[in-house]
């Protein structure tokens, strides 16, 4: 569950937040500020899934099949 | 003859040849033509995913909408990253299912999740209605591309034929396999060659990412960040949303899932997809750059964007270059749409429908005889059309958008959605997108009385409020007799 609410974060972050953040300046490394903010979230999705892939239960179930399977 | 054109020739043989190449020591079997024999690893199920961010959509699409829009460009590295966190959980479950039942395509597996060949002919037709676009807008691209770097020499329309004529050599040789390796070449050639572009035009013509910025916002103030009106805010919201649900409806796409050898690449792949979609950020770069330098591209022109700048920029044999990896990112997904288009029609609307008991090899062979038919047809509209490219792939991602709530359902496991629902809803859903396109209509014209913000919200998100309605009505209504003591709630999944 936790894992889920950590997933549905970047949805409110690009999707709730561009309203707020809808502005030029400041310039973010050299990106106009609601352009920097989107990508800012690419990057924290790739991080998050990382997270979700390392403590999802499911994936340490999937590995022991797989390592049966080829034995 | 050009420097450019001899070059983008030599890059069109050589896809050739790695296409034909690919079908080496496989026999082509219908499961191996479609599916790869269901045996691509991380690796190659990455490129084929991969293979949508990289098309001319966004090689030509993505720089001329920055270029003729501005900040609406954004969304697009939006959609991808966010459908890339709902793959972790869809994608696993669709791939079990298709491995259990040996499915081939996507209307296969709605056929038989729901029980009903009448469903599948129905998806497969809404696939091939919303691939057509799609392929119309890789050819338009081609010509693009060909046209501007031979300087004229070639006219669009003579490249659109000899594009289409490749890609359907290749697809009839070798399916799904020659797109893999073809991915190959172009991601390593499109990534390198939007990097610098990306990097060294906004430094050469305006010293750098900064000093270009601030120079469009003072040129041109509000271009840099979501108008009031039209693409708002609220365009964006609900176009990011749209696409992030359907991007994996995509017939190809969700056929691509099928290569894949095992569950977990799909969710080890939902790390790094999306910070492969940041690429996307220097292709806005080149056409932000190409805004103040090459002015006055409009409508459907505002696609050239990226080529004039670089006829202004470079040598003849370097604008080859970019044209000859221009000319792969429509060629590579070209074909495997095409390839997913001729299956489809094939598979699923002909054995589906027509005839029941017609064995692998009539299917696979008849799937050949229509690849060079479709490409017929997208050539037909490429040469008649005056769309712009990202308005192209909006229209088709409306379409595809449709298949998600019947998908979604049938994921749970205990799908109370019925078959006549799911058909009724993505019908529903299907109509109001064919209406509203056909007759340009807009949230504003349709509901005069409605705030601003809520006009600007794209016309497929009615299709698919429209869409769950009719599916949860009709499934209700349809419920069989012996399900009654179930419990009454749908299951989470």
């Amino acid at each position: 569950m936790f894992l889920r609410i950590l997933a549905a974060l970047p949805f409110i972050g690009i999707l709730l937040g561009v309203p707020f953040v809808n502005r030029v300046e400041p310039l973010v490394l050299g990106m106009p500020f609601v352009l920097a903010w989107i990508v800012l979230w690419v990057i924290l999705i790739s991080i998050i899934m990382a997270i979700v892939y390392r403590f999802d239960p499911t994936n340490r179930q999937t590995a022991v099949d797989t390592e049966e399977a080829r034995s | 003859m050009s420097s450019a054109l001899v070059i983008i020739a030599l890059f069109t043989a050589f896809a050739l040849f790695l296409g034909l190449r690919a079908k080496r020591g496989h026999d082509m079997s219908l499961e191996q033509w479609t599916v790869g024999g269901r045996s691509f690893g991380t690796a190659f199920v990455f490129l084929l995913m991969a293979g949508e961010i990289y098309t001319t959509f966004t090689f030509l699409g993505g720089s001329g909408f920055a270029y003729g829009k501005g900040a609406p460009v954004y969304y697009i590295l939006a959609y991808g990253s966010l459908a890339y966190i709902l793959s972790y959980w869809m994608l696993p479950p669709i791939w079990r299912f298709a491995k259990a039942q040996r499915l081939i395509s996507q209307p296969h597996f709605f056929s038989r999740k729901y029980d009903s060949p009448a469903l599948g002919v129905l998806v497969a037709l809404v696939g091939v209605a919303a691939l057509i676009p799609y392929l119309v807008l890789q050819l338009k691209g081609l010509g693009i591309i060909v046209a501007t770097t031979s300087y004229g020499v070639i006219s669009s329309t003579s490249a659109v034929w000899i594009g289409a004529a490749v890609v359907t050599c290749y697809v009839i040789v070798s399916g799904v396999r020659g797109s893999a390796w073809n991915s190959v070449v172009k991601d390593t050639l499109i990534l390198a060659i939007v990097l610098f572009l990306g990097i060294y035009l906004p430094i050469h013509y305006y010293g750098g990412l900064s000093d270009m910025f601030h120079t469009i916002n003072a040129a041109k103030p509000g271009f840099l960040t979501f108008p009031a009106k039209g693409s708002s805010v609220a365009w964006f919201q609900s176009t990011v949303l749209l696409t992030a649900l359907g991007f994996f409806m995509w017939p190809h796409t969700f056929g691509s899932v099928f290569t894949a050898k095992d569950e977990r690449i799909f969710r080890r792949n939902a790390i790094v997809l999306p910070l492969y979609q940041l690429i996307l950020l220097f292709v806005f770069f080149v056409g932000f750059a190409a805004v103040l330098k090459v002015p006055g591209l409009k409508g459907g022109d505002i696609d050239l964007s990226l080529f004039r700048l670089s006829l202004q920029t470079f040598d003849p044999w370097f604008v080859g270059v970019i044209g000859g990896a221009g000319v792969l990112t429509a060629l590579v997904p070209g074909s495997m749409i095409l390839n997913t288009a001729s299956t489809l029609l094939a598979n699923d609307v002909y054995r589906g429908m027509l005839k029941r008991d017609a064995t692998d090899d009539s299917v696979k062979k008849l799937a050949r005889i229509l690849v060079p038919v479709v490409a017929l047809v997208a050539v037909t509209f490429t040469l008649r059309g005056g769309e712009t490219i990202v308005a192209l792939l909006l229209m088709g991602y409306s379409f595809v958008t449709q298949l998600f709530p019947a998908m979604v359902c049938s994921l749970a496991p205990h799908n109370r959605a019925t078959k006549q629902g799911a058909f009724c809803g993505i019908l529903a859903g299907v109509a109001v997108v064919a209406v509203t396109t056909l007759m340009h209509i807009s949230m504003g014209q349709l509901f005069p009385f409605l705030p601003d913000a809520a006009k600007d919200v794209n016309i497929g998100f009615v299709a698919l409020a429209l869409n769950i309605i009719v599916f949860v009505l009709v499934s209700a209504v349809t419920q069989p007799r012996a399900s009654g003591q179930q419990p009454a709630h749908t299951q989470a999944h």
